[in-house]
């Protein structure tokens, strides 16, 4: 037996995961509150002590850790124009893990620098322009952000040829770091340089910064911002490793009480015919971050985005009293379902947050008619062909209704233009293993694999209700070509 | 000389793509540095790609008749987004069916382009129209 930790300090609690990587098995979890503002290893210490009370003592070879702890990675980002380089480094910044509390396009105002100075980044990341191309913009903004007195990192990720002069106005003020262009040339995506960036500067200021340095020596390895360890998880299980194959393109959702987090491991692109792709290419790993979609802190997002009357409709409780309950939970936040009817609010609720959040994430097609006949312009990923879902969250595991939830992430005619799966079999994570395995990963990716094929629970195939008539009617399904092919 | 930046692309809900493919190779040859968007380009698409390339030059291509109803206001737009003095050309078949080249252009000319192109031109005589209101070579 050899077996390895994996830590994962959260906002609120510290979650411990054991594994046999010899065996290829989770040995056992555990939580207890984080301990940020005191010790960290207090909580973490007590985490332990709770595992090891189930799984007996344990002689850990390795430890690895993960951390959304003290607000996460907060970032602030600056671009050019908002589709093109202002979206590129989101997806950079969220790709990275990082909570990504602005996005700011074109030329900074005094304004913005006041509402910069009071969100207090961890890592600006400052881009716009392609290479050669604007640069006005970009010096702009790297001369407001030098007025700012507070000391955070900036990441200069934009045209190359202001790189320098950026380093140079930021430098008094700023440790600047300069990276390759996130967008090189137009519609080119160049996103991993920055965000092995933010991942070093995560490692050698953050941590620091955020009291996590006092368990860095109980812990081997380096220190993952949580979401990035997600994401590794999912991607090693969609890819597999060399020798043991994944499971293929996937879906992953994690609703939690303040955010909804939607994940795609797949390339996205166009899969039927007639489909000329737009806009900015699609990160084949891609992280996007629902802010005002979660079932406590949250919860009147999601009335917002869906309306009372679907909550209603699909918790069969009157809209009037749905918004009763709405509003006591709003400021109960840390209550869970008692009874069959709060059970159904939270069902309701669970079901509007994946919808939402997953029509997001998902690309959308228009309609073109054209003299050819009709053809789709697509816009971001195409998710019709993903087969799998994975599923967490409090509200998704605490349910016998899983898949009953999770079936909302499919095609719904309600939103016909949007590319969601059609048919997946849904996957539920009920022990929070995925960030544990995604840190296993980077040592032992054989064995992360295994267990998440072993551990993640499989509840069977969901088809879209809506599937059938309005796809084949509007001519989405047919096999009409070879797609992105246009010789005339 | 530096390298003078063009966007092209067939504006519109337009797909015919050869011609585009023909200007992209024309263009590239002789030594513009050509951001390509393909078919069915809408204004905001042109003028997005501009602003982040420093582009000096945007041509429109239509080849469908809707031209006129599609590069409507792309001037006024182009002023909105900060790139005021861009040089916008157009050309192909722009209009429905066959007018008084003459008044076609006058009439794009109105709309604040600073050429327009009757159907067959060479990708020649445009890359000397480029040159000289860029002044290249001088």
């Amino acid at each position: 037996m050899k077996p390895v930790l994996l830590i994962d300090f959260g906002s609120t609690y510290t979650k411990v995961t054991a594994v046999d990587v010899e065996e290829e098995k989770l040995l056992g979890t555990a939580a207890s509150f984080t301990t940020i503002f005191t010790d960290i290893n207090e909580g973490l210490n007590d985490a332990v002590r709770k595992l090891e009370e189930k799984t007996g003592k344990l002689d850990f070879s390795e430890r690895y850790a993960c951390s959304s702890a003290a607000g996460g990675l907060k970032m602030i980002s600056s671009g050019l124009v908002p589709e093109l380089t202002a979206e590129a480094a989101k997806m950079a910044s969220l790709g990275a893990g990082a909570k990504v509390i602005k996005v700011y396009s074109f030329k900074l105002t005094e304004d913005d620098a006041d509402e910069i100075r009071a969100a207090k980044p961890d890592i600006m990341l400052l881009v716009g322009g392609t290479d050669g191309g604007n640069s006005d913009c970009i010096l702009h903004n790297a001369g407001v952000i030098a007025g700012i007195e507070d000391p955070f990192p900036v990441i200069i990720a934009g045209n190359r040829s202001a790189a320098r002069e950026c380093e140079r106005i930021l430098s008094p003020t700023h440790k600047a770091y300069i990276c390759e262009n996130v967008m090189p040339k137009f519609d080119q995506l160049n996103i991993l340089p920055t965000q092995k960036q933010i991942r070093d500067i995560f490692l050698e200021r953050i941590i620091t910064a955020k009291g996590l340095s006092k368990a860095s020596d109980l812990i081997s390895g380096i220190v993952n911002p949580t979401p990035a360890a997600v994401m590794r998880g999912i991607k090693l299980l969609a890819e597999g490793t060399g020798d043991e194959p994944g499971i293929g393109e996937l879906l992953a959702v994690d609703v939690g009480g303040a955010t909804t987090d939607v994940y795609t491991v797949c390339d996205g692109r166009p899969t039927k015919g007639n489909t000329v792709f737009k806009g900015l290419p699609e990160p084949y790993e891609k992280r996007t971050v629902e802010g005002d979609i979660g079932m406590r802190y949250s919860i009147k997002g999601i009335v917002l985005a869906s309306g009372i009357e679907k909550i209603s409709e699909l918790s069969g409780i009157p809209a009037d009293r749905c918004e009763e309950m709405i509003e006591h939970l709003a400021g109960h936040t840390d209550e869970v379902p008692t009874s069959d009817e709060w059970e159904r609010l939270d069902y309701a609720l669970a079901s509007m947050a994946i919808d939402t959040a997953v029509d997001r994430h998902a690309g959308h097609i228009t309609e073109a008619y054209t003299l050819m006949g009709l053809s789709f312009i697509q816009h971001g990923k195409d998710l019709s062909n993903i087969h799998r879902i994975i599923v967490t969250g409090g509200s998704l595991i605490h349910t016998r209704r899983t898949d009953e939830i999770a079936a909302h992430a499919l095609y719904c005619a309600r939103s016909p233009y949007s590319l969601r799966p059609v048919r997946a079999d849904i996957l539920v994570d009920r022990s929070y293993i995925i960030a544990a395995m995604g840190l296993l990963s980077e040592h032992y990716p054989k064995a992360a694999l295994r267990i998440m094929k072993k551990e993640l629970e499989h509840l069977g195939t969901v088809i879209s209700p809506d599937l059938g008539s309005q796809r084949e009617d509007k001519g989405f399904i047919p096999d009409a070509g070879p797609g992105q092919c246009h010789g005339f | 000389m530096d390298m003078k930046t063009i966007i092209i692309g067939v504006i519109g809900n337009d797909v015919h793509a050869v011609g585009n493919k023909i200007m992209y190779r024309a263009f590239t040859d002789a030594g513009f540095n050509v951001i390509n968007l393909g078919v069915t380009v809408s204004q905001e698409e042109f003028i997005n790609a501009a602003i982040e390339s420093n582009a000096d030059a945007i041509l429109v291509s239509s080849l469908y008749g809707q031209g006129e109803l599609d590069c409507r206001g792309m001037r006024e737009k182009c002023e909105e987004a900060g790139i005021p003095d861009i040089l916008l050309y157009v050309g192909g078949n722009i209009v429905i069916g066959k007018q008084d080249f003459d008044k076609v252009e006058k009439r794009y000319k109105a709309m604040g382009f600073d050429r327009a192109f009757p159907p067959g031109t060479d990708p020649e005589v445009d890359i000397e129209c480029l040159k000289e209101d860029l002044k290249i070579g001088e």
